[in-house]
């Protein structure tokens, strides 16, 4: 027996077919009340007496699947089946702390009259994101700390400058009161900090504009007489190392929600039913003109469990998640595509693997 | 205790020379191979789950969990029991060449699937 033949319940039908309790343990994390029930992976061999457990690659190729939901520039919802949960958050980790970015890593600040102190202004350029591909770029071997500082060669650091300088605007009116008018350059924003291309980089790069991604970052405001003169250094990081580092806005992940009904529910007590749930999730179907709670699209629940505060309601519903069904949603910073994200966290776990494996291989040699 | 590390070089991102263990056996049983603590350096949660979902996975495996022995070290200790009498790098190296092959299938399923919504999507736009 193996995964394949489990009674899966019916969605949508307004009655669940009763699944084995033995089914239930193993695919299912149960919400109640109070707490939240099996939650951890039971399948492992020898736990359940009749199956085999073993870990089949091909029965894993035959169960798994992935489904695009959504995808534009910067976000994308997919959901991917038939895989456990240690190896789904372990692409999360990846995503949110080990692909590599470049970010803004040595600040040389030549000159600073700004009312933003020095330090301050260095953490938020810091923060702005890069868009420049880092698998381009290599790491930077900081072996010589104070000794390398104003160099950097051409395969690992990007160099931009942001010189701004406010002054009064000659050709404003008398008596405006609008900073927009009266100065110029009183705003520092993102745009404003230029690739300054070192080495062959104005080659290899010259299709590609290297800069931040969003040019109305604010960075700094300035007023008559103010300057800013800085040359900063972006080399290629983790987010384990700094946040600055790290490639995506968010990078979750979800179970999908199962709610099944456990009796016919009609009326006024399906309408209460109803709004116990996220908009869409239940809908009433008229029958021998009476109205009956049915359930159409768990998928949109967030699992607020409102339905277990009613104590006449709370014994209708069943609310479970499907404990191998992940609806992933990662969102790009915008340095790179996030499914240009995703494989390079898978390919960062596969190298994590290739590294150990090494090791044994070199350490059973000698 | 035998107390045997590997030291080969890697190059990490801190960038010094030094040649720095990556991973380490050490044997609790004197004579019993099949009972062995490894000690991963520069890991946490995200290899130690996988790995020891997978290692547990397999038949001949009595016992595998992984800790992290402090938060401020970024190493795990990951423990391994076979039964039998199998030396405990049997399971390791099939939980990793496992893993290895998992997150290619995935890989390659997620790229196919992503090839395709593209097509879809450019199909719709015209």
């Amino acid at each position: 027996m193996g995964r394949g033949l489990c009674t899966r319940v019916n969605r949508g039908d307004k009655m669940a077919a009763p699944m084995s309790i033995v089914e239930e343990i193993r695919t299912r994390v149960i919400l109640q009340e109070f707490g939240v029930k099996n939650a951890h992976t039971t399948d492992y061999p020898g736990n359940y007496p009749g199956y085999d457990d073993s870990w089949k690659m091909a029965d894993f190729k035959k169960n798994f699947r992935i489904d695009i939901v959504d995808m534009d520039e910067n976000t994308m919802e997919f959901d991917m089946v038939g895989i456990d949960a240690s190896i789904a958050n372990a692409f999360r980790r990846i995503l949110l702390a080990e692909v590599p970015t470049m970010a803004v890593e040595k600040v040389f600040i030549y000159n600073n009259t700004s009312i933003v102190q020095d330090e301050i202004l260095a953490h938020r350029l810091g923060l702005v994101p890069i868009k420049a591909d880092p698998r381009l770029f290599e790491y930077r071997d900081a072996g010589n700390e104070g000794e390398d500082d104003e160099e950097g060669s051409e395969i690992d650091t990007i160099k931009l400058q942001l010189k701004v300088k406010c002054s009064r605007n000659p050709r404003a009116t008398k008596d405006s009161a609008d900073p927009r008018e009266l100065y110029l350059n009183h705003m520092v924003y993102s745009k404003d900090m230029k690739w300054v291309p070192i080495g062959n980089q104005a080659d290899v790069f010259a299709d590609i504009n290297i800069g931040p991604v969003h040019g109305d970052i604010l960075l700094a405001q300035l007023r008559p007489g103010q300057e800013l003169d800085i040359v900063m250094h972006c080399v290629k990081g983790i987010g384990q190392d700094h946040a600055k580092f790290s490639p995506v806005a968010t990078a979750s992940y979800r179970l999908l929600p199962e709610i099944s009904l456990l009796e016919a529910v009609e009326g006024e007590k399906a309408e209460r039913l109803r709004g116990c749930f996220s908009r869409g999730v239940m809908e009433l179907e008229d029958r021998d003109g009476k109205k009956f709670a049915k359930v159409v699209n768990s998928r949109l629940d967030t699992c607020s469990r409102e339905v277990l505060r009613h104590e006449d309601l709370k014994n209708l519903v069943k609310l479970a998640r499907v404990r191998d069904h992940f609806i992933f949603t990662v969102e790009s910073s915008g340095v790179l595509p996030p499914d240009v994200l995703v494989t390079e966290a898978i390919k960062v776990l596969m190298t994590k693997c290739s590294r150990f494996l090494n090791e044994l291989n070199t350490s059973n040699m000698e | 205790m035998t107390n045997s590390c590997t030291l080969i070089g890697r190059r990490n991102m801190a960038g010094d020379c030094e040649k720095k263990p990556v991973l380490e056996m050490m044997q609790a049983d004197g004579g019993d191979e099949g009972c062995v603590t490894y000690v991963l350096h520069n890991e946490d949660h995200t290899l130690g789950n996988s790995l020891r979902y997978l290692v547990m996975k397999d038949v001949d495996v009595e016992f595998c969990g992984y800790s992290i022995t402090h938060p401020s070290e970024s190493k795990i200790n990951f423990r391994i029991q076979t039964r039998g009498g199998i030396p405990a790098t049997e399971p390791l190296r099939t939980g990793l060449t496992q893993l290895n092959h998992v997150c290619q299938h995935v890989l390659n399923t997620f790229q196919a699937r992503v090839d395709e919504f593209k097509g879809n999507q450019d199909q719709s736009m015209e």
